[in-house]
């Protein structure tokens, strides 16, 4: 029997066309699951298997779409999947065609939305699809077809599933929505840099749309995979004619558009919805004479996110440097609390100043970084579409991000000493990321540029040995301090030259060290990164924030001619004008604000956030302490506020816009303090959470708002979150307080539980309760000691009870 | 005109409603003028005109007992089945924005509850506008053939538990046809989103009797 890779590498593949269509055709009620009917009725399902052998498709796929263990309790899974790929095996013996014929166990979208949107962990799904692709390959499919999907984390977990539970080959087919990306965003490139880094065998589209409407995107995947590309298109749209659904590409038209995708270099063709062995008969005829066009491997050094891809070459790119401890006493502090909303602006604030990637660094000695990483990961993400670096020197942390990751990361970083190649780049490989090699080794950093040039040199030899292609390396020429030795800056130019020339590989460069121990520094960071992107360097990790260096790289692409018409450079001399350097005017304030207040307390209570921020720094320069500032301004604004709000004079919105203000300004003092100076007064920490089965967090975010505007220190859970969770936080803070959110009726019992739990196993923990279902009344019939009734009384409540158990 | 599964496509760009997203975001009330509503309808500008998934299935409404069924679907509901009084049929329906909205609010969820809320809300007026908007072109195709269409009933309305929800997902071929999922707690992503039931009845019936 023809092996099947070589049939991929060799051939054009037919796949199979649509099988809903014929199910419903034998008498599929709308409703009822497909794949019972490889139990029920088995002789059906042969024959649309045996219909598509006959019609000529190489590959078949199972009727296991929906077969994961959302749907089907483990005994049936087991059942439907076996039965499944049997039938297909049987068909392909009783099919006359002569060509060699493969059962692909197929895989759909699990049905449920990963988290932060959905409800499902990564890892869980990771899990579903690794079962359902094992009981395929027990079954003894030939590959999996992964097929459908419309989420890029999901298919993430899919294909890693798949390849960690399997040996066989793993084809990805993606469904594409009118726009041209997945539904949760993802444009083709993007998908390409994810799943071949993955190892997917081919990948392609399919569903959605017709052929021709299809093949804008299939085009994109040809211009960017090294791997077969397949195509899977739907007999074009579905319309109603006398209550049955036909679709309006009929087959020979289907067959020519298809052709005309062969031709551009499709390697694997079928059909999807609407289409029947008819179209897979008419799709051979017209293909029968064309030779497929050979799969040319692709150079690009790409990464990507959950939305987009970025390119190394020839615009420099961009990487965030600010999410990293170092020297960060306010980012220290967030990390110790878990404090994620720091981190979250931070990498917001970067992508608003034209980041193209976060690198994302946790690493301080008294942190769980292996913990700690991925969950940084997973929340930048919520809020940044970046593609991340994962920059760990840790391991196991380094794998836990590259899990979490959803879409092709960088690794920060390996070098050439044999023990950090031998670490990373398994990881590199599995994971399909690209990385930065340091140009060191284990005698240390070489003077001359012929040294680190040598190093690479033997970096990417040790690269290929573990499987990491060549362009998934960019090494950094490794910046030192000018002012340390006169030629260090011109080392590295040369170093970033000579990899570019000799080598071809992009280059990087973490840019400030250069200045360090000078005067001017930003000055001298520009001036260095100007000369680097003369020298043709590829991405420059630096502060994205710093005016000077986005001047620098702004006017850098203008006179490079990467910029058009100058436009970059010109919006970015718009957002910063020279002006802006002449200290801000007095603020414009109404006539009717003009009573009184200090500044600061009233763009608290007027919910202004930026400018509640520059009050609060005006104070600290004026020689205020941040404690003065807190006690004698934000804590009154805020109270001021919560009385208004209690006795009606105002609404929710303002309370909460007040309350940003105040947490804003007190970002601002927190990032202010410096060793030994006074401290914020620590108030108690705070676990709150939305309870298991309730995704409603509107109110208890208003709570952790409220809270944290006032100091205290909270470690927001999330939503439908376990008793179990709860209570290793409450025990990890030794939290005084612990508040339970629930909106709906269904999940009080879970509140119930979590009570219980928490005061048997952290009897020093009080728990108060809030949201809309609950009463005072209700609150004690399940045990809580305290009833919330809205974000001010569990201000109150924290503030009267503090440490008082 | 039963039986088949139809998807109808609103087109993005109708004016908002400020009032009915204010009406969301302060349902006790209250000044609007301090919150940032004009700044988050701009980042929602991009978030799409809605889709609905539809078929059209027939009812079957019972002397005794108080469940309803509507084409394979069997509804435990005594309210629902009051609201499909008279009727022969009924649409069933899914709709959704999409994701770009949830993407919107979990970014600000984060940063600012504020922005948050009414990013909510502005999803919520969103996709009721979406159905209104379909409604009004359905009601127009049906009112040649005399008949009317009666307003949206929707699981947890009433007493149509959300554990029929999985019925009515599996009947329009939610996931497949919409993207759209249901968590383990029946509550659906994207989160802007309805299932909904409505039934269609002769224009002259049930004439004086309040609408529901």
């Amino acid at each position: 029997m023809t092996n099947l890779r070589a049939l991929l590498r060799d051939r054009l593949v037919y796949l199979d066309g649509g099988m809903g269509t014929l199910l419903q055709a034998a008498g599929l009620q709308p409703g009822e699951r497909p794949e019972t009917w490889n139990l029920t009725h088995p002789d059906a399902v042969r024959a649309a298997h045996r219909a598509y052998f006959d019609a000529g498709s190489h590959i078949v796929s199972a009727n296991t779409f929906g077969a994961n263990r959302l749907r089907f309790g483990a005994e049936e899974l087991r059942e439907v999947i076996f039965a499944g790929v049997r039938l297909v095996r049987e068909a392909a013996q009783a099919s006359a065609g002569a060509q060699p014929k493969f059962a692909a166990m197929d895989i759909g979208p699990s049905g449920r939305m990963l988290k932060p949107y959905g409800d499902l962990a990564f890892e869980d799904a990771v899990r579903l699809f690794a079962k359902a692709a094992r009981l395929g390959a027990e079954a003894g499919a030939d590959l999996i077809l992964i097929e459908t999907m419309n989420d890029s984390y999901e298919t993430k977990a899919a294909l890693l599933g798949a390849k960690e539970a399997t040996d066989l080959p793993v084809l990805v087919s993606n469904a594409y929505g009118g726009d041209g990306k997945l539904m949760t965003g993802a444009s083709p490139e993007a998908m390409v840099a994810m799943l071949e880094g993955l190892g997917a065998d081919a990948i392609g589209l399919n569903c959605s749309l017709g052929p021709a409407a299809l093949a804008p995107v299939a085009r994109q995947y040809l211009a960017a995979a090294s791997v077969p590309v397949l195509f899977k298109p739907n007999a074009g749209l579905p319309r109603v004619e006398d209550g049955r659904t036909v679709y309006d590409v009929p087959p020979a038209d289907f067959a020519r558009e298809a052709a005309d995708a062969v031709r551009a270099g499709v390697r694997l063709v079928g059909g999807c919805c609407g289409t029947t062995p008819e179209y897979i008969r008419a799709l051979v005829r017209e293909t029968a004479g064309l030779t497929p066009v050979p799969v040319e491997p692709k150079r690009e050094t790409v990464v990507s996110s959950s939305t987009h891809a970025v390119r190394f070459g020839p615009k420099p790119v961009l990487i965030g440097e600010r999410l990293n401890p170092t020297g960060k006493k306010a980012f220290r502090q967030a990390l110790l609390d878990q404090d994620m909303s720091y981190i979250l602006r931070e990498a917001l604030h970067q992508q608003e100043a034209g980041a193209d990637l976060l690198d994302v660094n946790v690493g301080i000695p008294e942190a769980d970084e292996p913990a700690l990483l991925p969950r940084a990961v997973e929340e930048v993400q919520t809020v940044s579409d970046l593609p991340l670096s994962i920059d760990t020197s840790d391991p196991a942390a380094m794998e836990a991000a590259l899990r979490a990751v959803n879409g092709k990361p960088l690794v920060n970083s390996v070098n050439g000493s044999q023990e950090s190649m031998d670490r990373v780049f398994p990881l590199v490989r599995k994971y399909g990321a690209a990385v930065i090699a340091l140009t060191l080794d284990e005698e240390g950093i070489p003077p001359t540029a012929q040294g680190r040039l040598a190093i690479a040199e033997r970096i990417l030899r040790e690269a290929e040995r573990f499987g990491v292609e060549r362009k998934n390396i960019l090494f950094d020429a490794l910046t030192m301090t000018v002012s340390a030795s006169d030629s260090a800056a011109a080392v590295t130019l040369e170093t970033v030259r000579l990899i570019r020339e000799r080598l071809g590989c992009p280059t990087v460069l973490g840019v400030s060290n250069v200045s360090f121990g000078l005067p001017r520094r930003a000055a001298m960071n520009a001036a260095f990164l100007t000369l680097a992107i003369g020298e043709g360097l590829s991405a420059a990790i630096l502060n994205p924030l710093s005016e000077e260096m986005m001047t620098a790289y702004r006017a850098s692409l203008a006179l490079r001619g990467q910029d058009p018409h100058c436009a970059g450079f010109l919006a970015h001399a718009q957002a910063h004008p020279e002006a802006a350097r002449v200290p801000a005017a007095a603020p414009v304030s109404g006539p009717e604000q003009a009573d009184a207040l200090p500044p600061l307390q009233d763009a608290v209570r007027r919910g202004l956030r930026e400018e509640a921020a520059a009050r609060a720094r005006e104070a600290l320069r004026e020689g205020q302490t941040p404690l003065s500032v807190i006690e004698t301004h934000l804590i009154p604004a805020l109270d001021a506020v919560g009385a208004a709000y209690e006795a009606g004079k105002l609404y929710l919105p303002q309370l909460m816009m007040a309350a940003e203000a105040a947490e804003a300004a007190f970002g601002e003092l927190k990032g202010a303090l410096s060793a030994g100076a006074a401290e914020v007064p620590a108030r108690c920490p705070v676990v709150l959470a939305t309870v298991r089965g309730d995704v409603h967090d509107i109110g208890k975010n208003i709570v952790r708002l409220l809270l944290e505007s006032y100091g205290f220190q909270v470690s927001d859970l999330g939503k439908d979150v376990p008793p179990e969770t709860i209570l290793a936080e409450v025990r990890r803070l030794q939290a005084p307080w612990c508040g339970l959110s629930a909106l709906m009726t269904t999940t009080v019992p879970a509140m119930a539980e979590t009570v219980e739990l928490l005061h048997r196993e952290a009897p020093f923990c009080r728990v108060m309760v809030g949201g809309a279902v609950l009463t005072a009344v209700y609150a004690r019939q399940i045990g809580a000691d305290a009833y919330a009734a809205d974000a001010m009384e569990a201000v109150r409540l924290c503030a009267a009870g503090e440490g008082a158990r | 005109m039963t039986g088949a599964l139809r998807l109808t496509e609103i087109p993005d760009g109708l004016d908002w409603d400020r009032r009915e997203i204010l009406r969301y975001a302060l349902p006790g009330g209250g000044d609007a003028e301090a919150l940032p509503l004009e700044e988050c309808l701009r980042l929602a500008a991009g978030a799409g005109g809605g889709r609905v998934l539809w078929r059209v299935e027939p009812v079957n409404l019972p002397d005794a007992g108080d469940e309803v069924s509507v084409g394979p679907l069997t509804l435990p509901s005594r309210d629902l089945k009051r609201a499909l009084a008279g009727c022969g049929y009924a649409v069933v329906l899914a709709a959704t924005l999409g994701m770009e909205m949830d993407r919107l609010i979990a970014r600000y969820r984060r940063i600012s509850p504020v922005r948050a809320l009414l990013l909510h809300a502005i999803g919520a007026e969103r996709v009721e506008r979406a159905l209104d908007v379909f409604s009004a072109g359905l009601s127009r195709e049906l009112a040649p053939e005399g008949l009317t269409l009666r307003p949206r009933f929707s699981p947890g309305y009433g007493d149509l538990p959300l554990t029929v929800q999985p019925q009515l997902f599996a009947l329009l071929d939610c996931e497949r046809r919409l993207g759209l999922t249901l968590s383990q707690s029946l509550t659906m992503t994207p989160s802007k989103s309805v299932t909904a039931l409505a039934g269609i009845r002769p224009a002259g019936e049930g004439k004086g009797e309040q609408s529901t």
